[in-house]
Formats: structure tokens, sequence, C-alpha cells
């Protein structure tokens, strides 16, 4: 047996307050985020149980989901939504919870805005009432999505009750090519293990290829742990991760830098951690992933032909056939030449500055295709702000794209940008399930979002690297 | 605030085939522009049944009042949203029996009071034959004896520990629970230095 720690014991044993009858450990969340969506059930409960917030100083709320992003002027014109965010904005001021709203030009996706901040750092445990918190985990932090009733349990004791995942690392060696990028890694991922290949795993991302990311590389990979059934995933904080906070609002500063950069350091996984299983992918192989049917292991790489049934395990063929059905697409064929009807750039996955750049050097090749109606949405209005600096919404607007407000957007469809009838869409986002981007028998093809712009120009699923 | 044991669920039993349904389908994100979970249960697979035309197992009148859901692998995959097992529930649903669960919609089922076990492949299939020949059997769900009983006989499910812990001993309204902890939760913040301060 091996003596050294994984950064997923050092986080969980810090954080345990006891073990519970249950077995399971009652853990300390470091960071609360909160949106509209899933908490005002939660704040409902607490008042019903006569329990106030306990630590309203860890939680931090924003709205995200169903803002529209034409106008996030107010009142919102669909009612429903503007009594969602009311009720998250009487929520957070009776219980004295920050709440960054469209006012405060702090507002964004909750994954986006919270690094960003610099609320999200190395070592902590976060829980937020969405699936994709896993994001959080690209910094070294232990991050898991949970449910209403479980936000109501952070609010009410900043704990939940959880049980010790195993510890799978994901080395992903090698170099990516050009025109490759962390979404196609991710993809791939997913697509190998399984979309439930991660339950009662968390995952470790490491290797080369995992080393030389960005943090918003980083945070794309971390992002989709969930779509691969993984309760949570991280990245080991390094010089990258350091470098990212500096300066950022509320990472510490002064004297407590160089002691907190310490700590950080220090809560990597020890060389000789124990891990319950260790898979490698060659990243020098990968080539641009686009998903083909109705979950996000359904994914090819451009040049590579959509599956054929008699090649599947029996049992998988019925599914295989649904998403067939489900997408209108052919075994056999290739999913390059596919004709789309929209295009969005955007989301927790890949609506950062730098994912708004390689979209727009795409951009700047062309002309959006007619036909396509295209919704560039950036994931905070720091980044919007950021993107203004750098000329981006002029290149989009020139190229024919839409430029948006900050939100959630076409992601899952909740504000009102949502697809028609059938429509086929090339979406940076997360999920390709049925109904998805709205329209319930709409359809969805993930990808990198320098390979959505490309589908946008061309006005068809189009290989990346003929275009830059 | 203190939930209820529970030991066991009996019911009648509706079959639903296919893996991989996700939260998006159990409810459209549409349904989730609201600031109460109260009618949610009439939403409960809308987009599905619509495409299915009438021929989906909730509008089979014949599982009206079925109380235990019966389904495939990776049930509830996606999104954390608790809508997806409270319009369950709101639906009659009050045990899932299946292949495999997503892992939040399977602790967003514990904090409901709601178990979710698992067949192996082989016995999965037999209950699900079974169910769509008879929807009258009673179905019962035991916790404590790990077993999932029918016409088809006795069959030994899996379930997760701490989530059979919880529910058989009454802990699964984790809230309660969680506050005995008392000051150790303030006494454990305080440890941590991102709480505390970093010290030079």
């Amino acid at each position: 047996m091996s003596s050294g720690k994984s950064l997923l014991d050092k986080v969980w044993n810090a954080h345990a307050v006891r073990e519970l009858p249950s077995g399971q450990s009652q853990l300390f969340v470091g960071l609360h985020l909160i949106h509209e969506v899933t908490s005002p059930q939660a704040f409902a409960m607490l008042r019903e149980l006569g329990l106030p917030v306990r630590f309203p100083e860890r939680t931090f709320a924003t709205v995200d989901h169903i803002i529209p992003t034409a106008s996030q002027a107010r009142p919102l014109a669909d009612s429903l939504a503007e009594e969602m965010l009311v009720s998250l904005e009487k929520s957070t001021r009776e219980a004295g919870i920050p709440f960054f709203d469209p006012a405060s030009g702090k507002q964004g996706v909750v994954h986006v805005i919270g690094p960003e901040l610099g609320l999200t750092q190395p070592g902590m445990t976060i829980a937020c009432g969405d699936s994709h918190t896993s994001t959080h985990g690209a910094f070294g932090a232990v991050a898991f999505g949970i449910g209403t009733s479980q936000v109501r349990d952070v609010l009410a004791t900043q704990c939940l009750a959880m049980a010790r995942p195993q510890l799978r690392r994901i080395d992903v060696t090698g170099k990516l090519a050009s025109g490759v990028y962390a979404k196609d890694v991710i993809l791939t991922i997913i697509r190998q293990l399984g979309v439930k290949g991660g339950v009662g795993y968390a995952y470790e991302y490491a290797g080369p290829v995992i080393k030389a990311m960005t943090i918003e590389e980083r945070l794309t990979v971390c992002n989709m742990s969930i779509e691969g059934g993984a309760r949570c995933g991280y990245v080991n904080p390094d010089a990258t991760t350091i470098e990212y906070l500096k300066g950022r609002e509320y990472s510490p500063s002064g004297a407590e830098w160089e002691p907190a950069t310490r700590h950080w350091l220090g809560m990597a996984s020890d060389a000789d951690a124990h891990y319950d299983h260790i898979v490698e992918i060659d990243g020098s192989r990968l080539a641009p992933s686009v998903t083909w049917g109705i979950h996000p292991g359904q994914s090819v790489a451009i040049d590579e032909c959509l599956p054929r049934l008699a090649d599947a395990p029996r049992e998988a063929q019925p599914g295989l056939a649904e998403a067939f059905d489900y997408m209108g697409l052919r075994p056999g064929e290739k999913i390059a030449g596919s004709k789309i009807d929209v295009a969005f750039i955007g989301s927790c996955t890949n609506g950062r500055i730098s994912d708004l750049r390689e979209a727009a050097r795409v951009a700047k090749t062309g002309q959006v295709a007619s036909g396509v109606r295209t919704l560039v949405v950036p994931g905070s209005q720091a980044v919007a702000r950021e993107a203004e600096a750098e000329g981006l919404p002029e290149i989009f607007r020139s190229a024919g794209f839409d430029w948006r407000e900050a939100g959630c957007s076409m992601c899952l469809a909740m504000n009102p940008d949502k697809l028609v009838g059938r429509e086929l869409c090339a979406s940076s986002s997360n999920r390709n399930f049925k109904g998805r981007q709205g329209s319930p028998t709409g359809r969805t093809l993930l990808m990198s979002p320098a390979m959505v712009a490309a589908a946008a120009i061309r006005g068809e699923v189009t290989d990346v690297r003929e275009v830059i | 605030m203190s939930a209820s044991n529970i030991t066991r669920v009996a019911g009648r039993g509706c079959a639903l085939r296919g893996n991989d349904i996700d939260t998006d389908r159990i409810i459209p994100a549409r349904f989730l522009r609201c600031v109460s979970f109260d009618g949610l249960g009439e939403h409960a697979f809308e987009d599905d049944r619509e495409q299915a035309k009438g021929d989906h197992p909730l509008d089979d009148e014949r599982n009206r009042g079925a109380a235990i859901l019966v389904v495939d692998h990776n049930f509830g995959s996606g999104s954390s949203r608790e809508h997806a097992p409270q319009a369950l529930t709101r639906r009659g649903f009050k045990a899932f029996v299946g292949g495999s669960f997503a892992e939040i919609f399977a602790g967003n089922c514990v904090a409901l009071g709601l178990p979710c076990v698992t067949l192996d492949d082989d016995d999965r299939s037999q209950l699900m034959d079974s169910l769509e020949l008879d929807r009258n059997q009673e179905v019962v769900v035991d916790l404590e004896a790990r077993t999932v009983t029918s016409r088809s006989g006795r069959m030994t499910c899996g379930v997760a520990d701490g989530a059979r812990q919880q529910l058989l001993g009454g802990s699964w309204d984790a809230t309660a629970v969680l506050l005995e902890a008392g000051e150790a939760i303030e006494a454990t913040a305080a440890k941590l230095p991102y709480v505390s301060g970093y010290a030079p």
C-alpha cells in the first residue's frame, strides 16, 4: 500500500466534520454558489423549518439560467423568470448573501464567475445546485453538483452528507495538434469511458496535455466530468493555477498570498497517492470531435464514420438505433457535411474569453452561411467586457454572428433562446440530450467553439483545421 | 422534522425501458421556471410522452397508480434538478428499481425518502417482461432484506450502503442529522486556512 495522499484525500480529511451513522462523511462546504433555478424551494424549506442561513458569508448568488440574452432590462418579459429573480433577490437580501445581479457588473454563468472572481480556490470543497459544479475542480477543488434539498442542507448547516468516491486518474499523454481543443479531450474521455463509466468515482485529470493546459481549458475538461458520470473531477493545482488566481477580487492578497500559494501546492496529490484505477489516453492522436447522438458519449472524430449497428454489442444496439432515429442521421456516414440551422457559442463549458477568441479567429475567415441563425453568448459580464476591449464583438458582428448578453442561454434554453422544431444546432455546450435546447424535437451536435464557428461559416459541420 | 424509517415499499410496478434517460427528459427545463415543486407531476416525461403519441408507459391506463418505476441503466443522468424525482414522486412513484442510476439523481431521491435499488440485467429484464404481462401484481422493494419480490420471485437487489442506512434509520432528511454536529461545524471551519486566514 502506498502511503501518499491524493488531493481528494487531503480535501476530504480537512473538511470532514464527523462520520455519520450511515457511514457517510459530514463534509464542510467551503464555497456555496446558488442561482435562481434550484434555490427558491431550498429557501422556502428553510423558512418552513425556521432555520437561518448558517454561514451567509460562504454563499454567493447570481442569475444565469433564466436571464434573457437580448436584454437584461427589468422587469424580465417572462413573468415566471421575473418571479424567480425576485425570489432570489429577496432571499439573498434577507440572509445577507452577496448577489451578483445584472446591475453589479459581475453577473454571469455561476461556473464562469466563481473562477473569474477568485472565489474558487484550490483545496476547497464547493457545492452548487447545478450538475456542472464539477467545473471548479480545474483549480484542485472538490466540487459537487447537488439537488435542492441538499442546497437547503448547505444553507442550514454549510455541510453535506457524502460518501467518499473512489478515485480514477486519467492521464492524457502527448501533445494536442492544432485545431484540437480541451473540448475534444473531454469528449474523447467520455466516449472511451462511457457516460456512466464515472459512477462512484472522482476523476483526477493528469498527464502532459492537462499540465500544459490553461486554467480555462482545464475548466472545460472538468466541466463535463458529470457527463461521464463522475461525481466530480479535478486537476492538481500548479504554477498555472497560482498565476491565474493572482490579483483576483476574492483571492488572498498581501501577507496572505505567499502562504496561500504554499498551502495550495501542498494540496496536490502526492507522487505515491493511491488510485483505484488509472487510464491513459494518447492526446497526440486526438482530432476535433463532434457528438452525433443523444448523449455526450456518442461522438466521433470529424474524419471518422458514424458507428454501424452491426459492429456494436447486441445490448447497445437499441440505444444506438434510438439515437440515429432521433437525430435523423445514418450509420456509417460521416458527420462532416451535415447542414446546420443554428450555431451556439457559449455556456459554462465554453463561454470564456479564450473560447470567444478562438471562435473569433475562425469568424474572421468568412461570413455566416445564409439560413444559419447564430448566438454568441459570453459566459459573464466580465467576459463580455474583456471581449469588447479586444474588439471581438465587432469581429463577430461583421461576420454576421449575433453577439448577445451573458447567461446560460441555449445550453438549456430556460430563457427565450430556443431551437425551433427539428433544427440542428452546432453547439459549444455540454449536453446533446433530446429536447435539451428548448425544442422537444431539436437536435444538438456538441463540439469546440472553433468548430461551431467553422460550421456557422460553411453552413455545415466542418473540420476547423480546413478553415484556420 | 424527523423523517420516517423506510424499510419497504410495495405497490404496482411500471416498466420504462431504455438506457441513459436523462433528467431533461424526465422534466424538460421549461417546467423549471417555478419557485415551487407543486404541479410538476403532470409534466413528467412530457416531451417523450408527446412523441410517443400515447404509447408511453406513463400514459398507459393499466399503469395508473403504479408506485414502483422499473428502469434500465444510467437513469436520471445529466442535470442535478431535484425537479426530476419531485415530478416522479408527485406522479405516485415511491421507489425506483433499475440497472444503474446517475449519482446526483440517486442522492436527490434519498433526500426525498425514495429508494433507488439495482437489479442485474437478467433479473431486471425478467421483472420488466413480467410487469408487462401482469400489471396488477404487487412488487415489494425490501431495503432491510435487500430484495425485490414480484411474481418473478424474490430477487437480490443492490443498494448503496449509505443510502440504505439513511432510509432504514430515518435519517434521509439530512438537515436534522447535519445539525446534530453542532459547534463541530464551526470548529472544522476554523481549521481551514481559507476560512481563518493564511498564517505566514
